[in-house]
């Protein structure tokens, strides 16, 4: 008869012995199926408050795991790994080697806001997503996901010239993730612009790339912008005890 | 909102988008402004309000950003500020929202704001619009539907909202407030607006899904997954346009319905267009005052199939 509920338990944790005996009785193969008992010593006691720390996460201490963030979640849909209810709790209790084993997935929310939306406690399930996306990233445990590839390059350009210019921040993401520009889909969608609109295209794309757009007199504006993010980084990596640049 | 009067003549903030790829949005958000004789301000010397990503860098660097904009509507003596885009509309209303209830967001705004040189935006002064908001209020249905040219009668439309026009709740004040106002868990002004057109809007349950555009080319997998759950129901649901009222939404649709195609081989055949080129289309502007020339995807055949522009 198989275990209908083994498929609750991580393999790992489960163990069958193909030959065993106990006390003249056969209990070989299923018959001797257990979970192996675990005790939990390695809480990270200073997780939830790091976190809390950054921008986003502070009000991650109001969550009564209700569970409608989850239940909202866009992702979730799409790959039910993707469980904001549950990292919440773990966060909360510090189970910080169960939070790694999903820190390569926890940078794909979407942020439609769905989670915060939902929620009865205004923990802001979104914000929590990202600062702790962002505290992977700051301790260490993932390099740096995609999104923060593009979210570092767009607010680069912004905080540069006070603008973006679409077509720069794609092809200078692309460089940085090192992904070929030539992507099937994207030379489709592109052909099929410059087989309709050959010439209007190319001379606004043209102009785009040599007139950068950009708001005017913003130098003080950058000066200042740039001075409150050097803040923030050194006060982001304080609060999580990492050191040096990022 | 108060009277449609001051809405004749707003502030515009048109955004980063609008002059890149949502051009087509900039393009028919005007031209139907001027064929409703409403007259839009461009902003002078804006800057762009951050979008969704300058917040996951630091959240007050977007308040800042957003403050900036809305003193340029003020000293320019408005107090509307018009923005077509989501992503632009729900980050003016964020700052609005968190320089009313967030001390730490007034004094990172009055510091940069200092050292930039200009007088740092106090909320209560300028109130930020959508496109929607806009037309409904100023010119409203009937007024619209006496002006229609060339109805839009027979045209199956799933109206598409996307996630910033509604969510988070708590910086949209004005939506929840009952009958005329914005629903926030089915929002209906794009389905009003061109139903005064003449359109037939189907019922639509994914109106405030999410596209993925904050990661539609970070993680492009996930948003090609997404973007075909709206847009294959959408066409389940019988529609042969789905109409949007966002660039990133709009260019996301159209993207990945092509993305879709080539990585997953789903062909769909729904047709992308912004709400203002539909209703600019039905108030008698040709396709190329709309700008449909310039959306990614080609809907010329069915637009002349239909009678339109």
């Amino acid at each position: 008869m198989p275990i209908h509920e083994k498929s609750l338990i991580r393999k790992e944790n489960l163990v069958e012995n193909e030959n065993l005996i106990i006390d003249g009785v056969d209990v070989s193969g299923h018959w001797s199926t257990f979970i192996t008992g675990r005790s939990l010593t390695d809480y990270n006691d200073d997780m939830q408050d790091e976190i809390a720390a950054l921008p986003g996460g502070e009000n991650i201490h109001r969550c009564w795991q209700c569970g409608s963030c989850t239940n909202a979640c866009t992702v979730n849909a799409v790959n039910p790994e993707f469980n904001p209810r549950y990292w919440i709790y773990l966060i909360r209790l510090g189970m910080e080697e169960e939070l790694l084993r999903d820190k390569d997935i926890i940078w794909q929310c979407v942020s439609c806001n769905k989670c915060t939306y939902a929620c009865p406690r205004d923990v802001a399930p979104e914000g929590v997503m990202k600062a702790t996306a962002h505290w992977l990233e700051l301790k260490g445990h993932t390099p740096k996901s995609p999104s923060t590839e593009f979210d570092e390059e767009f607010s680069g350009q912004v905080i540069k010239t006070g603008k973006i210019e679409e077509s720069r921040v794609i092809m200078n993401f692309f460089r940085r993730t090192e992904q070929p520009l030539a992507q099937p889909w994207l030379v489709a969608l592109i052909k099929g612009l410059a087989f309709r609109f050959p010439v209007f295209y190319l001379m606004r794309m043209g102009m785009a790339v040599v007139r950068r757009p950009r708001t005017r007199n913003w130098a003080k504006s950058r000066r200042a912008i740039n001075e409150y993010v050097q803040e923030v980084e050194a006060a982001n990596r304080a609060a999580v005890g990492a050191k040096g640049g990022h | 909102m108060d009277g449609s009067n001051d809405l004749k003549k707003v502030a515009y903030y048109p955004g980063c988008a609008l002059e890149g790829t949502g051009h087509a949005y900039n393009r028919s958000t005007k031209a139907v402004g001027k064929s409703l004789g409403l007259e839009l301000v461009e902003l002078e010397n804006w800057n762009c309000c951050g979008a969704m990503e300058v917040k996951n860098v630091d959240p007050k660097i977007q308040t800042y950003l957003s403050a900036r904009n809305l003193s340029i509507a003020e000293d320019m003596g408005f107090d509307k500020v018009m923005a077509p885009c989501n992503g632009c509309y729900h980050n003016l209303k964020k700052a609005e929202y968190d320089l009313a209830n967030d001390p730490k967001s007034v004094e990172v705004n009055e510091r940069i704001s200092a050292k930039a040189g200009h007088d740092a935006y106090k909320p209560g002064k300028v109130e930020t619009i959508h496109a929607l908001d806009w037309i409904k209020k100023a010119v409203g249905e009937e007024e619209l539907a006496k002006r229609v040219q060339n109805s839009l009668k027979g045209i199956k439309v799933a109206n598409y909202y996307g996630c910033m026009y509604t969510r988070p709740r708590h910086i949209f004040p004005e939506k929840d407030k009952g009958p005329g106002s914005e629903s926030t868990a089915k929002p209906h002004f794009m389905d009003d607006i061109l139903a005064a057109a003449g359109a037939e809007n189907v019922e639509f349950p994914l109106k405030t899904a999410c596209c993925g555009g904050a990661h539609s080319l970070s993680d492009s997998d996930m948003s090609t997954k997404l973007v075909l759950n709206i847009i294959e129901t959408a066409e389940a649901c019988g529609a042969e346009v789905i109409a949007t009222e966002c660039p990133t939404c709009h260019t996301g649709l159209e993207m990945h319905q092509v993305r879709a195609e080539k990585v997953l081989g789903r062909k769909t055949n729904v047709k992308i267009l912004y709400f203002t080129q539909l209703l600019g289309m039905a108030l008698g502007l040709s396709a190329s005052k709309v700008g449909v020339q310039e959306n990614l995807s080609d809907s010329r055949a069915f637009l002349k199939e239909k009678g339109l522009g």
